[in-house]
C-alpha cells in the first residue's frame, strides 16, 4: 500500500510549507513565550544563586529585600554574625533605577555591597573582565547586559562612579542587569533629597530652638548629620559554616532579633510563587490562547485541503477503500503539518531567543512537551475533517 | 447460472409518505459475462438508482440481485460487507474520470489491487500490463492533469478493470469524448468484456455508439423493458 497523505502533500507540497511555516512562526512565539517564563525563573534562581547566601534576614513580616521593600538598621550584622554557626554576614542593598552613562540611561538594580570586602555574601562571585570594588566610593562593577565597558564613567543619582569591574548573568528577579557600588554609596543613594529639599529641611531645623541652641555647641551639626545619613540596609545576607542548617540558624534570628529570615528554599518560593506568579499566570494564558489559535489554523487548513478533495474522497470509498484508510490520510497530513510546523518553530525560537532583551531560556523538556502538544492539537484539528470525510456518500460519485 | 449479472423485480423508493419517489418500479435485467449492455432511458428514468444499487452504495426496497454468481441483496437481506464487495466484484468508469489527482497514472489504477492487499510491486505489474492493452502505458508516470481527455478516460477504464471485477457499471463513459474517441472506447470495453469474461453495462445517451450494443435495455419511469429485434452490435 502506498501512503495517500505523503502523495497528496507531495502533490500540494507549496500548500502545506506555506502553511508549515505560518503554523511555525506561531509555534515560535509559543516557544519563546514559554522560554520567557523558564527565563524569569532562572534569572531568579540566578540572583539567588549569585547572593552567595545561605539565609536572608529582612525587616520584621515582609518578603522581602526582593518581593517587598525591608528595611534594617545597618549594625544588625554584627549580634548575626556572633551567632553560632554564621560564617558570614554581609549588609546589602537593593534599588532598581535608571542608571546614565553618557547620553543613554540602563535601567539596572543598583546592589550596594560592603566595599573591600570581596567574597562576603552579595559580592559578584566571579568576573569576566577587570577587578573587584576596592575603594569605598565611587567604583562600580557592572553586568555586562548594561552595555557598559570597563572605564566608563556611568552616573547614579548625583555621583560618578567608574566602572572597574565586569559581571555576566547578575540580574534581577525581572531581568534588569546589577550595578555593584559600595554600600556606603547605595544607602546615601536610596536616602538622597534633592538639594532644595536639603536646604529646606537644615534651614527648618536651624530655626528650631530646641535643636539650635547656643549653648551647646556642635549639636545643630550633629542633628543635620544624622538627618542627612541614612542607617538603613535592606537585608543581611547569611552565609553558615558546614554543618548548621539554615533554618537552625533562622530560628533564633526570628525569635530574638525580632527580623524575618528566608532560607534559600523559601526564598525561592516567594520568587518564583510570589514574584512572578502573575507573569507566569499571564504567559500561561498566552499559552492556552496560541494552542487554540494554533489548532484553529490546523483545523481550517485541514477542512480545506478535505473539502478540496470530496469528490476523490467519494471515488475512494466507491471503489471500496476502507474509512479507517481515508482518516488515517487526514490525520496523517494533520500530523505532517504539525511536525513541519514544529520543526519551523524550533528552529525560529532558537535563533530568535538571543535577541531579546530579557533572557529566553529554551529548555529541551519544553520542546518535547511542546511537540507532544503540537501533534495532539494537529490528530484533534483533523477530527473535524475526518468526520465530514466521513459522512461523504460513495453513491456521490456516480452522480445523479 | 448467470456469473454477470442478474436483476430481478428491483424496486426502489426514495422517502416516505406523501414525498415519496418510486424511483425504480420493476427492473429486471440479466448480463451474460463477456457482454456489453446498453442501458438507455431519458432523464428522470431512473438510469442513476439503478446504477447506484447496482454499485452496491443504495440498498434497493425489494427484488433480488446477484453480482458474479453472488447473491446481494435478496428481497430486504444484503451481503454483510458491500464495501469489499465494491472493491472485489464491481469496476466503475465515470462519464469525468474522477482520477486522484495526488496519484501518478499507475498508481491511479494500482491503488485498487493494493486496496485488496496485493504488495506494491505486483499491483503496479498488473496496473501497467492494463495501461499497455490500452495503449497509454507511454503516459504511464504523468499525473492525471497532463493527460487529454481520451486518456484520462482509458486510464479510468484501467481502474474499473484492474480487479479484473465480474461486473463494470460504466456512466456515460463516452460523453466527453469525440466519436473517435469514443469508439475506440467501446472497442476497449468489448475486448475487455471477452478477454476477463467481465459483464458490462454501459448507461449512455451518445447516439454514435448505441448501434454497437448487441443488446439494449430501456428504461422509463422506473421500469425497464430489453429492447427486442436482431440488432447488429459491434464490429
Ligand atoms: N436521493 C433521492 N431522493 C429522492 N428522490 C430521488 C433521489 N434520487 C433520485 N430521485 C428521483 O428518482 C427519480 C429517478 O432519478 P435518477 O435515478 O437520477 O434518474 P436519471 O439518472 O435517469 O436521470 C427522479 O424522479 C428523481 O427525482
Ligand atoms: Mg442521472
Amino acid at each position: 500500500m502506498i501512503s495517500l497523505a505523503g502523495r497528496d502533500i507531495l502533490n500540494t507540497w507549496g500548500k502545506f510549507i506555506f502553511t508549515g511555516i505560518g503554523l511555525g512562526l506561531l509555534i515560535g512565539v509559543t516557544l519563546t513565550m514559554a522560554g520567557v517564563y523558564r527565563g524569569m525563573v532562572d534569572d531568579g534562581k540566578a540572583l539567588l544563586d549569585n547572593s552567595g547566601a545561605d539565609l536572608w534576614v529582612v525587616q520584621q513580616d515582609t518578603l522581602g529585600p526582593y518581593a517587598e521593600s525591608s528595611s534594617i538598621n545597618d549594625d544588625l550584622y554584627r549580634s548575626i554574625l556572633s551567632m553560632p554557626g554564621v560564617a558570614e554576614a554581609a549588609n546589602v542593598t537593593y534599588l532598581t533605577m535608571q542608571v546614565r552613562q553618557g547620553r543613554r540611561d540602563v535601567r539596572a538594580m543598583v546592589v550596594g555591597v560592603v566595599a573591600g570586602s570581596s567574597g562576603k555574601p552579595g559580592w559578584p562571585p566571579y568576573l569576566v573582565a577587570g577587578r573587584q570594588i576596592t575603594r569605598s566610593h565611587y567604583e562600580a562593577v557592572a553586568d555586562i547586559a548594561t552595555g557598559f565597558e570597563l572605564g566608563d564613567r556611568i552616573q547614579v543619582r548625583r555621583n560618578q562612579y567608574t566602572v572597574v569591574g565586569l559581571t555576566r548573568r547578575m540580574v534581577s528577579s525581572s531581568g534588569d542587569p546589577m550595578v555593584f557600588i559600595p554600600l556606603k554609596d547605595a544607602q546615601e543613594v536610596q536616602f538622597l533629597k534633592d538639594n532644595d529639599a536639603v536646604l529646606q529641611q537644615r534651614r527648618r531645623t536651624a530655626e528650631n530652638p530646641m535643636l539650635n541652641r547656643p549653648g551647646v555647641p556642635g549639636l545643630l551639626d550633629a542633628v543635620i548629620a544624622t538627618q542627612s545619613s541614612n542607617p538603613y540596609v535592606n537585608a543581611v545576607l547569611v552565609r553558615i559554616r558546614p554543618g548548621f542548617s539554615a533554618e537552625g540558624i533562622a530560628r533564633p534570628i526570628r525569635r530574638w532579633q525580632r527580623l524575618t529570615a528566608y532560607t534559600r528554599s523559601q526564598m525561592e518560593e516567594i520568587l518564583i510563587g510570589k514574584l512572578i506568579a502573575t507573569s507566569s499566570r499571564q504567559i500561561g494564558m498566552f499559552l492556552v490562547i496560541l494552542a487554540i489559535v494554533s489548532a484553529a489554523i490546523v483545523a481550517f487548513i485541514i477542512y480545506t485541503l478535505t473539502m478540496d478533495k470530496i469528490r476523490e474522497i467519494a471515488v475512494l470509498k466507491l471503489i471500496g477503500t476502507r474509512n479507517r484508510t481515508i482518516a488515517a490520510m487526514i490525520m496523517q497530513q494533520a500530523v505532517v503539518l504539525g511536525v513541519i510546523g514544529f520543526v519551523v518553530g524550533k528552529v525560529t525560537a532558537t535563533f530568535a531567543a538571543p535577541y531579546f532583551p530579557k533572557y529566553v531560556l529554551l529548555m529541551p523538556l519544553d520542546s518535547v512537551t511542546g511537540f507532544f502538544a503540537v501533534l495532539m492539537i494537529c490528530v484533534l484539528a483533523s477530527l473535524v475533517a475526518i468526520r465530514m470525510a466521513l459522512k461523504v456518500d460513495p453513491a456521490e460519485a456516480i452522480g445523479g | 447460472m448467470n456469473k454477470g449479472i442478474v436483476i430481478e423485480g428491483m424496486r426502489k423508493r426514495y422517502g416516505t409518505g406523501d414525498t415519496a419517489v418510486d424511483a425504480l418500479k420493476k427492473v429486471d435485467m440479466q448480463v451474460e459475462p463477456g457482454e456489453v449492455v446498453g442501458l438507455i432511458g431519458p432523464s428522470g428514468s431512473g438510469k442513476s438508482t439503478l446504477l447506484k444499487s447496482l454499485g452496491a452504495v443504495i440498498d434497493p426496497s425489494a427484488g433480488r440481485m446477484m453480482l458474479g454468481g453472488e447473491v446481494i441483496y435478496d428481497e430486504g437481506w444484503k451481503a454483510p460487507d458491500l464495501r469489499a464487495l465494491r472493491r472485489d466484484k464491481i469496476g466503475f468508469v465515470f462519464q469525468a474520470p474522477y482520477l486522484i489527482p495526488f496519484l501518478d497514472v499507475t498508481d491511479n489504477v494500482a491503488l485498487l489491487p493494493m486496496l485488496a492487499g496485493l504488495p506494491n510491486g505486483e499491483a503496479r505489474q498488473r496496473a501497467l500490463d492494463l495501461l499497455t492493452a490500452l495503449d497509454v502505458q507511454h503516459r504511464a508516470r504523468a499525473m492525471p492533469s497532463q493527460l487529454s481527455g481520451g486518456e484520462q478516460q482509458r486510464v479510468a477504464i484501467a481502474r474499473g478493470l484492474v480487479n479484473r471485477p465480474p461486473v463494470i457499471l460504466a456512466d456515460e463513459p463516452t460523453a466527453p469524448l469525440d466519436s473517435e474517441r469514443a469508439m475506440s472506447v467501446i472497442r476497449i470495453l468489448n475486448d475487455m468484456a471477452k478477454k476477463y469474461e467481465t459483464a458490462i453495462i454501459v448507461v449512455t445517451h451518445d447516439e454514435k455508439i448505441i448501434p454497437t450494443f448487441k443488446r439494449i435495455y430501456h428504461i422509463r419511469d422506473g421500469v425497464t423493458h430489453e429492447e427486442v429485434g436482431e440488432r447488429r452490435g459491434f464490429d
